[in-house]
């Protein structure tokens, strides 16, 4: 979700949470140094519900983006390292605590990219 | 009864050498005591696949027609040095474009570099080089612009100063407010993450605490080829505080090695992005240690419990040399996943393959089991623990009073 400017001071989220009995996780929030807001957040709720928030933010201003995108690892690139396990903020890189193999669980990944300029071989990619 | 070099390497030309992996050795150490396990195995390997900074490869490409003296080199636009004689040119694993935005738009992605450019090389890739010269008597050609090959140089080794550190700090970011980018990776703020960076138990300096059997001359695993210890590494401390068992509780031993590069491998020689910080280059090495006596065969059976390693804040007390560690901790609980820090629990990644580490130990015990690789005996030691070496800070003397009148 992109917040413009106008919109940082307001609780939108809250408003939409409340009014439509939705659940929600933030992944990821910031505002730019231009004062935009930009939130990484799942939200979860019946269709119905999800199409009138979505429906309601975007009336007020929100931008929404879907995250269609797609990270991918290029196996001929990773080393297993680890250095991208404590950035993953879903748990989708973990180490095996036995053989020590780094693996990458796609459905566990939200695309939110921050592993893929961590990654020091660049193994991370994303994929349209 | 101790053994020499020369007996172990006769049963290794007679295929009967035991080679074991540093990770094998623990358990050998616990079910037979180390007496049993001295006279049983003759070698234990190590490995360690971890950024190390401090490399770089020397290249002779071959005179060009008519013949010139390289006073500047790039290597598919990364600078190389070229203050050495006519056509050899040394690029350091660090190196950036002179164009690479840096930290100008901060964090920088640090996407190529001179470690790039070594590993193109190693893949066998075709690299732009490009060369200035003044122009003398001898060697009157000024400029060049070329494709080369690793197959056509003369000679392309590495050579470098300080790799396979004998243990390391383990950083972590006290800053309430911001993420920091440090050669140790991205560090979260307010101890949201720690990062390591050593193979522990299959590292080959931590198997050898003293440098009894790791000195000039040493035959190597260096990215895939042989290669040499040919010096101490550059901070080559050995005298740093050391645990009962004789391991160093932070950073110390360093060796400087060189290797053909012709023989390596661009799996085990990779060009790597810190973001934020630079670029450098995860090297592949393992060094084979022979169990002369019962004592090496202890030491070779180090685990990961047995060795800590001190906790740093990256955010201002290691780049302002200020205050101690945070505490230590040690590798299997490094390894765990999670370590406590001013009573707070930290997850922790590694910078260190270990899975590349153990297949650099496997590849060697191979090697060594097969007959083809055999081990040398040091021309020289290292400097070690009661050599009084320490490791200086820069003793400042400002110049012209620092240019203050």
């Amino acid at each position: 979700m992109h917040f413009p400017q106008q919109l940082i001071d307001e609780p939108i989220i809250s408003g939409l949470v409340r009014t439509y009995d939705l659940g929600f996780n933030i992944l990821r929030a910031s505002i730019t140094p231009q004062q935009e807001g930009l939130m990484v957040i799942v939200l979860d709720g019946t269709e119905e519900n999800l199409t009138a928030a979505l429906k309601n933010a975007q009336q007020k201003g929100v931008r929404i983006e879907p995250l269609e995108k797609e990270v991918v690892r290029n196996e001929s690139k990773c080393t297993e390292c680890g250095a991208c396990i404590t950035i993953c903020p879903t748990k989708a890189l973990t180490i095996d605590a036995e053989t020590r193999h780094v693996s990458f669980d796609p459905d566990k990944c939200i695309a939110c990219e921050l592993c893929v300029p961590v990654c020091p071989p660049r193994a991370m990619e994303i994929a349209f | 009864m101790p053994k020499t070099y020369a007996e172990i390497n006769e049963k290794i030309k007679a295929g009967k050498a035991v080679v074991v992996t540093a990770e094998e050795m623990i358990g050998v150490v616990e079910d037979d005591g180390a007496a049993k396990a001295a006279e049983r195995v003759d070698v234990v390997t190590t490995g360690t696949f971890g950024p190390m900074c401090s490399s770089g490869a020397m290249l002779n490409t071959g005179h060009t027609n008519p013949r010139m003296k390289y006073a500047k080199v790039w290597l598919n636009e990364v600078p190389a040095y070229t203050g050495l004689a006519a056509v050899d040119v040394y690029i350091g694993a660090t190196e950036l474009p002179e164009n690479d935005p840096a930290n100008r738009d901060h964090p920088g992605l640090f996407l190529y570099g001179g470690a790039h450019v070594i590993q193109d090389l190693i893949a066998g890739k075709d690299v732009r080089m490009t060369a200035t010269a003044y122009g003398t008597d001898c060697y009157p050609r000024r400029k060049l612009d070329t494709w080369i090959n690793i197959k056509d140089l003369n000679q392309a080794y590495l050579l470098n100063p300080r790799n396979a550190y004998q243990n390391y700090g383990v950083a972590v970011n006290l800053s309430k407010e911001r993420d920091i980018y440090t050669y140790m990776g991205v560090l979260q703020a307010d101890l949201g993450s720690a990062s390591y960076c050593s193979a522990g138990q299959l590292s080959p300096l931590l198997n050898d605490p003293y440098y009894r059997t790791i000195g000039i001359g040493t035959r190597i695993y260096l990215g895939g080829g042989t290669g040499y210890v040919c010096f101490q590494g550059t901070q080559h401390n050995p005298t740093e505080a050391r645990s009962e068992n004789g391991v160093p509780m932070s950073g110390a031993g360093t060796i400087a090695v060189v290797g053909d590069m012709k023989q390596m491998r661009p799996d085990m020689i990779v060009g790597v992005s810190m973001y934020g910080y630079g670029v450098s280059m995860t090297v592949g090495l393992g060094i084979p240690i022979p169990i002369l006596d019962e004592d090496m065969a202890r030491y070779t059976a180090v685990k990961d419990e047995d060795i800590v390693a001190p906790i740093l804040d990256y955010s201002r007390n290691y780049p302002h040399n200020e205050g101690g560690p945070l505490g230590h901790v040690s590798y299997a609980q490094l390894k765990s996943g999670e370590i406590e820090v001013q009573g707070r629990k930290v997850p922790t990644a590694p910078l260190s393959s270990y899975v590349k580490a153990r297949a650099i130990a496997e590849e060697l015990q191979e090697w060594i089991r097969s007959g083809e690789f055999l081990l040398s005996q040091p021309a020289e030691l290292l400097p070690s623990a009661d050599s009084g070496q320490t490791f200086t800070r820069l003793p400042e003397r400002p110049y012209n009073n620092g240019g203050v009148t």
